[in-house]
């Protein structure tokens, strides 16, 4: 993490009150017992304050209804990583409510339920269970301090006598009990915590867990299985009416020439095309046709005939990005310098042995299976706006933009994401939402075609890395030059909380392109510099996609570490393991990868298995995402090879300590689909540019891994009582190395651009 | 004006004959378990039965569908207990849940025919349809759970006798 994101406070909606200055309030409602945060510090008694409701707005965390029922308000995105049910799991560990009382309820995006830690409504880095897990213990036990005090109360019992389970409330020596319903019903529970009250409530010790560490059933799952469950696409509103897209043929720095709507009229429902004035510059070129339906409106979209000046960006190709990136690479004063530690280049002058790789990784899309959309609204002076974002604080903001009004006048609606996988921490589809409804004057809702979702992705950038590493006269490793080239996604944010300055103070780089270079390996001379690569920023323009920079950086790092290895003659795991000693700042995490690199090791059999002809196993270890929060990775990759130089991959075995697992098969699922991910882009998954656009409109010629396509995998979850990281990525960063180094020990072919083709295996056998 | 019997209802919709049957199901009717992936047959989000056969409503015109026996996931059963979903929830399959119902439906119609598929049979059958989260291990786990339940209970075996 950054640690400037503890300051980040995103776009300007609305002034958020600092944690630190805000009070914990408990008190009844309406609706039962709230618990939130508060800024009023002058504190309003809370009868006084549910009398006068205006002035009493706590960030409400969860609430506890007459019936029992606790509703927890989740300010992440949840696209499938169960984090809403993972928050109300950790609520309920130190409340002490029974499971099946526990409820999900969206927040918008009110700076209130911004993320305690990252001052924004943001989801991603896989940081949420680890950015939030004190916030929501303490907010539990909050809830459980001012219900036992309550129920004594009730039951003229001192406090220190009760014991809280399953949402009862009971006094063992006389054997009365209260429920949870039954003190809300009692209606006379009113507490206020300082932030100092909170700091000092003692939670619980692991060995004290009921709920942490148990596989309970997520709660969204029911909802997902009968259709019930409603994404952004399931919005409707009384009158609303459709948008459908016409999009320029390149992906940015397009201007809409012409638009002839003379045989879109002659489509029933038609109703207007609106061409975009997209202040925001999040889309360029882009026109909606508007009609009843949403047929009419694809009708009307075929129809519209609409020309385009190309721009600037009309000439461009992965080919010429490709050859940028090299040429940048090659001066000296390119980019800046995110890891200088000792002198490379004396290191390398005095090497006995150097060797030299360059790695690259071509365009990605992230294609969730819900395409982008939503649905605007204007009611009276506030903007209403549906649709699943990973990135509340900055797209509410998109669509103010939009509109043209002050981001306090958009309420962003959070529903369930149909996938997001850093694709929805954009807010593009604000922008036609907003426009059309604002011309048309009705509530619009706009849905990409899946044509329009691949070529307007905000893609994976295509990354070129040079590696030079030097080994000493005992085939130690002693110096490691790094280039990274790429767009920088984070940086085209414009929120300057969100980079980092250079270690030598020269500027500030996107550290969300190279994250995962400053590995925990000891290695004296070390130096990552991170490149930007202008023509790619400006023609992609590129995004966040699951796992971000380390899907990269550790590509590049897990192979030249392997091919390091093999040039001084010893077993790349053990080359590893030698350079994991936890000298210096490398202490704790070096241990810890190590470990999970022994665990995989031991569970895939590498090194005591017998192998077939043409099979190989590889490894890598990852400490994704970030240095600092980082869950220790391990795979061991096992393929078979083929002449044709078709790979196989026959099995994956992953391990990863996470410290403390909140729900273990939680944690096995994001890890199982991070490893098929880690093998989708290892060998599936390629977009390419040419003349300034995606080639790859579809999932015939854009093809993520299907059921047929998966190898046997073993997991292991390694909790060791250290604290809660996050598993959504990590898994996803650590599979392309390990098969890449898999495939050389299986026919000696090193390969070093993703997507790994046979045709690429093949020319390195012969080579 | 068609008239499509869905979940054993008839609804008439106000479409012309080659509107795709999925935009008139899930926009027009509001029956949102279905879903859109990629409007060209190559996800199986969209997947519906018609007549029992499932088939890819994105590919299918209203006009083909009239007259005909069409199921939404909304309509798999009753109570939303199907033993599929049952076994999606026992294997924790959903992640993000989009693709889910197109599975479930094309399961449905795996095991409408073949109570006791291989693995093989299973992969062979659901291949088309993409989860962009890759549950894949746990689809096939609950397929295979399902048919297993189905067995059984067909063959009137109560689990404690065995």
């Amino acid at each position: 993490m950054n640690k400037h994101l503890n300051h980040v406070q995103g776009e300007p909606v609305g002034s958020a009150v600092p944690l630190s200055r805000r009070h914990f309030l408990i008190g009844t409602a309406a609706a039962g017992l709230v618990l939130g945060y508060a800024a009023s510090s002058d504190l309003l008694g809370l009868d006084q304050a549910v009398a006068a409701p205006a002035k009493f707005d706590p960030s409400v965390w969860y609430s506890i209804g007459e019936d029992g029922l606790v509703t927890v308000t989740v300010g992440k995105a949840d696209m499938g990583q169960h984090i809403a049910s993972t928050m109300a799991q950790m609520i309920a560990e130190e409340l002490g409510s029974k499971w099946s009382d526990m409820r999900i309820a969206l927040a918008t995006n009110d700076p209130k339920y911004n993320d305690p830690t990252l001052g924004a409504q943001i989801t991603g880095g896989s940081w949420s269970t680890m950015m939030n897990f004190d916030a929501m213990c303490r907010a539990g036990a909050a809830g459980r301090i001012a219900l036992i005090d309550a129920a004594a109360a009730m039951m003229n019992v001192p406090a220190a006598e009760l014991t809280v389970r399953d949402s009862v409330i009971t006094h063992a020596k006389s054997k009365t009990s209260k429920t949870f319903a039954e003190i809300v019903k009692g209606g006379k529970i009113t507490k206020t915590f300082t932030p100092d009250d909170l700091k000092a409530i003692k939670l619980k010790t692991p060995d004290q867990y009921t709920m942490i560490g148990v596989s309970v059933p997520q709660l969204d799952i029911p909802f997902k299985v009968n259709g019930t469950a409603k994404y952004g696409i399931d919005t409707f509103l009384p009158g609303m009416v459709y948008g459908k897209l016409v999009l320029p043929p390149v992906r940015y720095g397009a201007t809409v020439k012409s638009v002839d709507d003379s045989a879109a009229k002659k489509v029933p429902g038609f109703i207007k095309a609106v061409t975009l004035d997209d202040k925001t510059m999040t889309t360029t070129g882009w026109v909606v046709a508007v009609a009843d339906t949403y047929q009419h409106a694809r009708q009307a979209a075929e129809a519209l005939k609409v020309t385009w000046d190309h721009g600037p960006n009309a000439k461009v190709s992965s080919e010429s990005l490709l050859a940028e990136a090299k040429r940048l690479q090659k001066l000296d004063d390119s980019g800046l310098f995110f890891v200088k530690t000792g002198d490379t280049a004396s290191g390398l002058a005095s090497a006995a042995k150097v060797l030299e790789a360059e790695y690259t990784t071509n365009i990605n899309i992230h294609v969730p299976m819900e395409p982008m959309n939503a649905t605007a609204h204007l009611d009276g002076d506030i903007w209403h706006i549906y649709s699943g974002n990973q990135f509340p604080t900055r797209s509410g903001a998109i669509a103010a933009g939009a509109a043209g009004v002050d981001p306090k006048h958009v309420v962003l609606h959070q529903t369930w994401l149909g996938g997001g996988f850093g694709r929805r921490l954009d807010g593009d589809m604000m922008v036609p939402a907003v426009q059309a409804a604002k011309a048309v004057g009705k509530p619009v809702k706009v849905i990409y075609s899946r044509e329009d979702d691949a070529t307007m992705d905000f893609s994976r950038p295509l990354t070129y890395q040079k590696m030079k590493g030097g080994l000493d006269q005992s085939g130690k490793l002693v110096a490691l030059n790094h280039d990274v080239v790429s767009a920088w996604p984070t940086a085209r944010w414009g929120i300057p909380e969100f980079l980092s300055p250079s270690v030598d103070k020269k500027g500030a780089l996107d550290a969300f392109t190279v994250n995962g270079s400053d590995f925990f390996y000891s290695v004296p001379n070390h130096n990552v510099r991170a490149i930007l690569n202008e023509m790619a920023q400006k023609a992609t323009p590129s995004g966040q996609l699951r796992s971000v920079a380390p899907g990269w950086t550790f590509w590049a790092v897990e192979s030249i570490v392997d091919e390091l290895a093999h040039a001084a003659g010893k077993d790349p795991a053990q080359f590893r393991i030698a350079m994991l000693d936890g000298a210096g700042d490398n202490d704790g995490g070096a241990q810890r990868l190590r470990n999970t690199l022994l665990a995989a090791m031991g569970l895939a059999g590498y090194g005591s298995l017998k192998l077939a002809k043409g099979e190989g196993m590889g490894v890598a270890c990852v400490s994704s995402q970030e240095r600092k929060t980082a869950s220790w990775t391990a795979c061991v990759a096992h393929v078979a090879v083929a002449p044709s130089g078709e790979v196989k991959v026959k099995k994956l075995t992953v391990a990863t300590d996470v410290g403390t697992a909140v729900n273990p098969d939680g944690i096995r699922a994001q890890v199982e689909g991070g490893a098929m991910w880690g093998l989708s882009l290892a060998l599936y998954e390629k977009a390419t540019m040419k003349d300034g656009g995606i080639e790859q409109t579809n999932f015939d010629t854009y093809t993520p891994l299907r059921m047929s396509q998966m190898p046997e995998v073993a997991v292991n979850i390694i909790a060791n009582g250290e604290h809660a990281t996050g598993v959504g990525e990590p898994t996803v960063t650590v599979v392309a190395p390990a098969i890449a180094n898999a495939i050389f020990n299986a026919v000696g072919a090193r390969v070093r651009s993703l997507p790994i083709t046979a045709e690429a295996v093949k020319a390195a056998m012969k080579a | 004006m068609p008239n499509l019997i869905i979940n054993g209802r008839n609804m008439s919709v106000d479409a012309a004959d080659d509107t795709p049957l999925l935009w008139v199901i899930r926009e027009q009717l509001q029956m949102t378990g279905t879903k859109f992936g990629c409007g060209a047959g190559l996800c199986g989000a969209c997947t519906v039965h018609v007549n029992g056969e499932a088939v890819r409503s994105c590919q299918t015109a209203v006009s083909e569908a009239v007259g005909k026996q069409i199921t939404t996931i909304e309509g798999l059963s009753a109570k939303g207990d199907h033993p599929l979903q049952k076994a999606w929830i026992a294997e924790q399959v959903p992640q993000c849940g989009y693709c889910q119902s197109g599975q479930i439906m094309q399961a449905a119609s795996l095991l409408s025919k073949n109570s006791s598929p291989t693995k093989e049979e299973v992969v062979a059958h659901m291949d088309g349809n993409l989860c962009r989260c890759m549950t894949y291990a746990r689809i096939q786990r609950a397929v295979l759970r399902a048919a297993a339940e189905m067995r059984t209970a067909s063959t009137g075996n109560d689990r404690r006798n065995t």
